[in-house]
């Protein structure tokens, strides 16, 4: 009998569903809750928030969360893996010491933070040794942006997860790890695979890339027969069933809703994907042409197959810096001409905006209910349309134009074509942009870091 | 035209019959993965559904070029749409900013059928 492990998912972005962690905790057995907090643009959010207090930046829901699933997770031995450190792993840590101690677990808990992967402070030394940290994207180099560079986060890989584990840590707390890094961590970890065992590496990528978006892999936003995918209002989320040689099983607890399927896994497979046969990491380039998929009973589908390759000598670097400000307003027209009455505004509209003489490098118009999601694939809209939603929204580099902006639209209610409502939430709020710039930058110049905090 | 004449037509399918798709984004590029309702679909899309052909359903709605990637294994195709969502990420004004119904967008469009191929 080969030894099994299994992790599940918990959360798959900053938002997801609060009840989800302690139903994978109670539901039945797992090893690992591994919780994916971040996005591309998390971590310039919580970079501004970390600006604004020092105690700030990490993913707040996870505090409470441990608040409630701490002792559990201790009694039964289950231990976590999380992105939720963002740019303040070290706050956060403290926070669930604080949770521990409430609790009475000093001595029983182990939190583990892995940095290295905040490289602000270092972007001046690289930019003097020849790294260019070009973006991956538009090829320009980030001196373009370099003054207006609010966060720099390496992607990290599973390594330090492994490291961290192994350092007897029950819940890990980490940076920007990559999403699936913390899925292969665990494998690695309790499997003892090598750095260099690359198609065991590739099966964990892959097992981490099918539960990072939580119960997108299990009945959420699933298209083949949504309508009849049980009890989604408890969907249960994904579990990996890993063996030592990489294989695995997609599971999901006894009773809970939604579906395992391979038409389910196969939808997040191909979720945000680049070159199937290149899908890069920190720790192995895996080849999504090789994966094998097969049902294995209700709610279980097997992985097989997968093959991988050594990973480059590049990581990735997400940067985030200061774009400028935009605003999106909007009304409802109602029947008759709804659609015309809706058109005529958005006209009326630009025309206003014009005469003030407002410079915005885009104004963008939608109409809800006829073009705003496939454009003109959509066809016609019936003439008998019963409402149309316009929805106008603008961005500016400067924050003027985009507040004056936020002033027009009311007024047509009075002054514009009729039958007009639905400006129940006032003016538009006017919101500042942190764009996101990719970027690399050579593995010999980062180290990342692995302590451990005792309750 | 007579019932035989008609049952040997090769015939025009919207793709929502006869796969499924799921969409996402990667700064101004949104991915489509679209997958086979059935393996004997496959090489119907894997024949039509041409970047070319891709290129051409989105024409206006992008603005850069469309890669396709094939995964014979998973009876899927994956796209690539550049120049897809007006800037991308927090920069984008559309509804769709991070290109979830590009999925669908794609679904609607129409391929022809052999006349033996039976389609739910």
């Amino acid at each position: 009998m080969t030894r099994k492990i299994r992790i599940a998912s918990g959360q798959g972005f900053w938002g997801d569903w609060l009840e989800a962690p302690a139903r994978q905790v109670e539901g039945g057995p797992i090893d690992y809750l591994m919780m994916d907090y971040l996005a591309e643009v998390t971590m310039s959010i919580m970079q501004k928030q970390r600006s604004r207090d020092p105690a700030l930046g990490y993913a707040r829901d996870f505090v409470p969360l441990m608040e409630h699933i701490l002792p559990d997770l201790v009694r039964k031995g289950i231990r976590v893996t999380s992105n939720a450190g963002g740019v303040n792993p070290r706050a956060c840590a403290d926070a669930v010491l604080d949770v521990a101690r409430r609790h009475n677990l000093a001595g029983k808990v182990r939190i583990a933070i892995v940095t290295g992967d905040d490289v602000f402070d270092r972007l001046n030394s690289f930019e003097r040794r020849g790294h260019s940290l070009a973006n991956m994207d538009t090829g320009e180099p980030l001196a373009a942006v370099r003054d207006r560079v609010l966060s720099a986060n390496v992607y990290l890989g599973a390594q330090p997860v492994v490291d961290a584990l192994a350092a007897g840590a029950n819940v890990v707390i980490t940076g920007r790890v990559t999403d699936t890094g913390l899925t292969l961590g665990p494998m690695m970890h309790a499997f003892e695979w090598r750095g260099d065992d690359y198609d065991r590496l590739a099966s964990g990528t892959v097992a981490g890339h099918i539960i990072e978006c939580g119960a997108q892999c299990s009945g959420g936003n699933c298209l083949v027969g949504w309508e009849r995918i049980p009890a989604m209002e408890e969907p249960g989320y994904p579990i990996i069933e890993a063996a030592e040689d990489g294989t695995f099983v997609v599971i999901k607890h006894e009773g809970t809703g939604g579906r395992v399927s391979v038409p389910s896994v196969t939808e997040q497979l191909v979720y945000e994907m680049g070159d199937p046969a290149n899908y890069l990491t920190p720790d192995v380039i895996a080849d999504f042409t090789t994966i094998r998929l097969r049902r294995a009973g209700k709610d279980r589908v097997r992985v097989t197959g997968v093959r991988g390759r050594a990973p480059t000598d590049l990581l990735k670097v997400s940067v985030s810096y200061f774009y400028g400000y935009k605003a999106v307003g909007t009304l409802v027209y109602a029947w008759p001409d709804a659609y015309k009455k809706a058109k005529r505004a958005d006209r009326i509209l630009r025309a206003r905006l014009e005469r003030l003489g407002l410079a915005f490098e885009e104004i963008l118009t939608e109409f809800v209910g006829v073009d705003a999601t496939h454009g003109r694939l959509a066809g016609p809209p019936s003439p008998d349309i019963p409402e149309v939603q316009l929805r106008v929204g603008v961005r500016a580099r400067e924050r003027e134009p985009v507040a004056r902006f936020t002033r027009e639209i009311a007024p047509l209610i009075l002054n514009g074509p009729p039958s007009v409502t639905g400006f129940a939430g006032g003016r538009p709020k006017v919101e500042e942009i942190v764009a996101y710039w990719p970027a690399l930058v050579a593995k010999s110049e980062i180290k990342s870091k692995v302590e451990i905090l005792k309750a | 035209m007579s019932q035989r004449a008609k049952a040997t037509k090769r015939r025009k399918v919207q793709l929502v019959r006869l796969a499924h798709a799921r969409s996402g984004d990667k700064g101004d590029t949104a991915n489509v993965g679209l997958i086979a309702l059935k393996p004997a679909y496959y090489p119907l899309l894997r024949d039509q559904v041409t970047a070319s052909r891709v290129a051409r359903h989105f024409r206006g709605l992008i603005t850069g070029g469309v890669e396709r990637y094939e995964l014979p294994n998973l009876n899927a195709l994956n796209f690539l749409l550049h120049g897809a969502l007006g800037g991308g990420g927090t920069l984008s004004l559309k509804t769709d900013a991070q290109g979830k119904v590009f999925s669908t967008a794609l679904l609607r469009m129409e391929i022809t059928v052999p006349p033996s191929l039976h389609v739910d």
